[in-house]
């Protein structure tokens, strides 16, 4: 039984022992984020360690453009993430959050596109739908002869004769996505503008009017689009809010809707005439370059013309590419250290 | 007992009549009981058959993958390199090492694609008609990368033509194996008419074979070729974790079991302790993941992703367990043997390991394997400390990035390539089951034979 009580020790001293044994340095790039993000910089981080021998293949982990940021705001150090993906801008008050943190050399990296499409059962009736109608569909309050009634709304056909008689039912993104605030911008508020709020509004009753959705209808989800999916089979009445990639992988089980009469197609996107399209970002943690090896070879592979370039592997998967000269300029400024 | 005065007062034959019907009812309740209890035995049976048979029925297919045969020629004209670097005399193995990274630097950057292309063409019917980016769609993207490590790690392949076995692409394998429904029309369909119909071509000719999913065990992880994801990462990040657990909690428990049961004197404080050891192995596993974000990640800063935390936090929360059962066991020895050594001159310590402790080996180890089958299974601490990331790698050591088996599985679950990784999902969750019904079986066999010796 000696053998149990050294053993025990041994354990102890190595338990107590690894605060200091980890001083080696991290060499594998650490990145978190958005979900929709995710698939893109996955693939990019495999074919990153395949070709370049050098280097360990970084890890990536999901939790949502807010949640990437927030873990990406924690501070400087090896035990912190260096490049956190996202679906939209960084807000003021996570640089502040940054800031605070000491986190003060980010830097923005815009890589391409990503269309947001509804998308319904592939067996029920097709939807062409405007900002308008979607606004009508999931406002808690809606203006009815110049002022604000409570949304009267059930089917899609109360809304537009166009729309089919079905029951309204909707499953957007949960606030920790970066998809859901392009949906506000592009969708809610251009809706509101299109259908015309009561001029006499306060701005804070404006912004009520604008983000107070019904309940009984709109269920917001805060994990992947897989939910959203499993929303869509438990109820098929459902309207789902999905990115075009991911809507391109499940073509067998999903119709998509047009939206303002233009079908969602990676064309439509680039082109700018699908509506409701937002940029992918990564911001770097300008800190940890030459600290954390590989990350302005990740950057610069990232952004190279067969990866996110036209033609290039990500948009296989589903990315809308951006124009190279775009690209030429982020990279420029990414070199340089600009904000 | 109340009745039997009133009985006696009876005559024979109503006495009889009253026992009889007494009986009946005794014996109709029991019978009632009994059903009841068979009723859930059966129900619950019946729940986990149905779980098993769904998993079985989803994740068998998952074992089987889609090979693809091609004869690739190793084009001098695509692969416009130079020849591999030959380490000189006198060059140190800084120099060599760089050299020979940069030769494979620009391998890897030259367009594979294009290789791949031509070897799906040569197996293709003479005239097909497809286009280069659909018929790239029939293999896995990592068949490129597999040519080319072959290239490296023979530079003299070049102009060469080779049989090499690639993965048919994950889309190419719910075609092959009706994953997907085959009677959509074009346009909800993934793959292209004509690749549809090279696919098919292939499975004719033999150029398309099935075969064990050598991948899903020997593979890590990936999402830029699915039909190449693995669970090998998460394995090892697995037992990285487990193994953690069994140095740290095992000894710690059983000493802590040993101290609180022979030694420390029977105070307020030690109820204390063992009231709140009770309380700790009720504590849901997530607020031990909230707890080790804090205190390993945050205060510590041991790395995130890794399995040295996930196996720290596991150990905490398996320690209660352990504690518990060997106090248990403890208890259940007779005190005629502490006594008895004792009376022959023993010092305490000397029972306790000498005599005591043995005696109690049977239940400790059970429980050891008990729990860290448990642990094995736990995912909500894990997904707090970071280990739900993406890892296309095997771990080396406990402090690198990794993921664990349920991990995995709630991974794939998400992924958007619903068709193909459903199976997998199943699948997984057969290879995380078969591990967990070993370990018990293991507890269940040291148990029986060393009690046996005992």
């Amino acid at each position: 039984m000696k053998f149990v009580l050294t053993v025990s020790a041994l354990a102890l001293v190595a338990a107590l022992g690894t605060g200091t044994a980890f001083a080696q340095g991290r060499d594998t790039i650490q990145i978190a984020g958005s979900s929709t993000v995710l698939p893109f910089a996955s693939i990019v981080a495999e074919e990153f360690g395949a070709a370049f021998p050098e280097y360990k293949t970084p890890v990536v982990g999901s939790g949502g453009t807010g949640g990437g940021l927030k873990q990406f705001c924690e501070g400087v150090g090896e035990n912190t993430i260096d490049i956190a993906n996202a679906s939209r801008p960084i807000k003021d008050s996570e640089r502040e959050a940054c800031t605070a943190a000491g986190v003060t050399d980010i830097r923005e990296i815009q890589f391409g596109y990503d269309g947001i499409v509804f998308a319904s059962s592939a067996t029920g009736p097709d939807f062409a739908l405007t900002p308008a109608q979607v606004y009508l569909a999931i406002a808690a309050q809606v203006p009815v002869d110049g002022a604000l009634v409570a949304n009267p709304y059930t089917k899609w056909s109360e809304i537009d004769a166009s729309l089919p008689d079905q029951a309204i039912s909707l499953a957007i993104p949960g606030a920790n996505h970066g998809t859901r605030e392009v949906f506000q911008l592009e969708v809610v508020d251009a809706g509101a503008e299109a259908v015309g709020l009561p001029d006499a509004l306060t701005a804070e009753e404006k912004t009520a009017a604008l983000t107070t959705f019904r309940q009984d209808v709109v269920v917001e989800i805060s994990g992947d689009y897989t939910e959203t999916l499993a929303r869509l089979s438990s109820n098929p009445d459902t309207v789902g809010v999905f990115g075009l990639s991911f809507y391109e992988q499940n073509k067998d089980t999903l119709k998509v809707a047009t939206v303002n009469g233009v079908v969602p197609s990676a064309d439509a996107v680039a082109s700018g005439e699908y509506p409701v399209s937002r940029p992918l970002f990564f911001y770097v943690k300008g800190q940890h370059l030459g600290v954390i090896p590989g990350i302005e070879d990740y950057v610069a592979f990232f952004l190279s013309e067969g990866i996110s370039g036209a033609g290039g592997t990500l948009e296989a998967a589903g990315l809308i590419p951006q124009p190279a000269d775009k690209t030429a300029e982020i990279m420029a400024a990414f070199e340089a250290g600009a904000m | 007992m109340t009745d039997t005065p009133r009985v006696a007062t009876l005559t024979s034959a109503e006495r009889t009549r009253l026992i009889h019907s007494g009986l009946r009812r005794r014996h109709l309740s029991e019978q009632v009981f009994k059903g009841l209890g068979l009723a859930a035995i059966i129900l619950a049976l019946g729940f986990v058959a149905l779980l098993f048979a769904d998993v079985l029925r989803k994740g068998v297919p998952a074992f089987v993958q889609s090979n693809l045969h091609l004869a690739v020629t190793y084009d001098p004209a695509i692969i416009a390199v130079e020849p591999a670097p030959i380490r000189e005399a006198g060059q140190s193995d800084a120099d060599f090492r760089a050299v020979s990274l940069k030769w494979q630097r620009d391998v890897a950057l030259l367009n594979w694609n294009k290789v791949v292309e031509a070897s799906l063409r040569a197996a293709a019917p003479v005239g097909f008609e497809i286009d280069s980016k659909q018929i790239l769609t029939t293999a896995e993207t990592d068949a490129r990368h597999r040519i080319r490590e072959l290239f490296v790690a023979d530079p003299t392949l070049l102009g060469k033509t080779v049989e090499v076995e690639v993965l048919a692409s994950a889309n190419a394998a719910n075609w092959i194996k009706g994953n997907i429904d085959r009677s959509l029309p074009d346009t909800q369909q993934q793959l292209s008419a004509p690749a549809r119909a090279l696919i098919d071509q292939f499975t004719a000719n033999g150029t398309i074979s099935s075969g064990f999913a050598w991948s899903i065990l020997g593979n890590v992880d990936s999402r830029a070729a699915p039909a190449a994801a693995g669970l090998a990462g998460a394995f090892v990040g697995s037992l990285f974790m487990m193994l953690i657990v069994v140095v740290l909690a095992v000894p710690i428990g059983v000493a802590s079991a040993i101290y609180l049961e022979e030694f420390a004197p029977k105070s307020r404080l030690t109820d204390f302790i063992e009231v709140n050891i009770n309380n700790l192995a009720a504590v849901p596993s997530i607020v031990f993941g909230l707890l080790g974000a804090a205190v390993f990640i945050n205060y510590f800063h041991l790395p995130l992703s890794a399995p040295i935390v996930g196996g720290l936090v596991l150990t905490l929360m398996t320690l209660p367990t352990i504690i518990i059962a060997t106090r248990g066991a403890l208890l259940g020895v007779s005190p005629a043997l502490r006594q008895a050594a004792l009376g022959m001159g023993a010092s305490k310590t000397q029972m306790v390991f000498h005599h005591v402790l043995p005696v109690t080996l049977p239940s400790i180890l059970t429980a050891t394997i008990l729990g860290v089958a448990h642990a094995l299974g736990e995912t909500a601490p894990l997904l707090l400390i970071g280990m739900k990331a993406f890892v296309a790698s095997v771990p080396a050591t406990p402090f690198d990035q990794a993921t664990a088996l349920p991990v995995q599985i709630y991974l794939w679950q998400g992924n958007e390539n619903r068709n193909f990784f459903e199976p997998r999902t199943a699948a997984a969750i057969m290879v995380l089951l078969a591990l967990m019904i070993t370990l018990n079986g293991f507890a269940i066999y040291l148990r029986s034979r060393l009690e046996k010796r005992a």
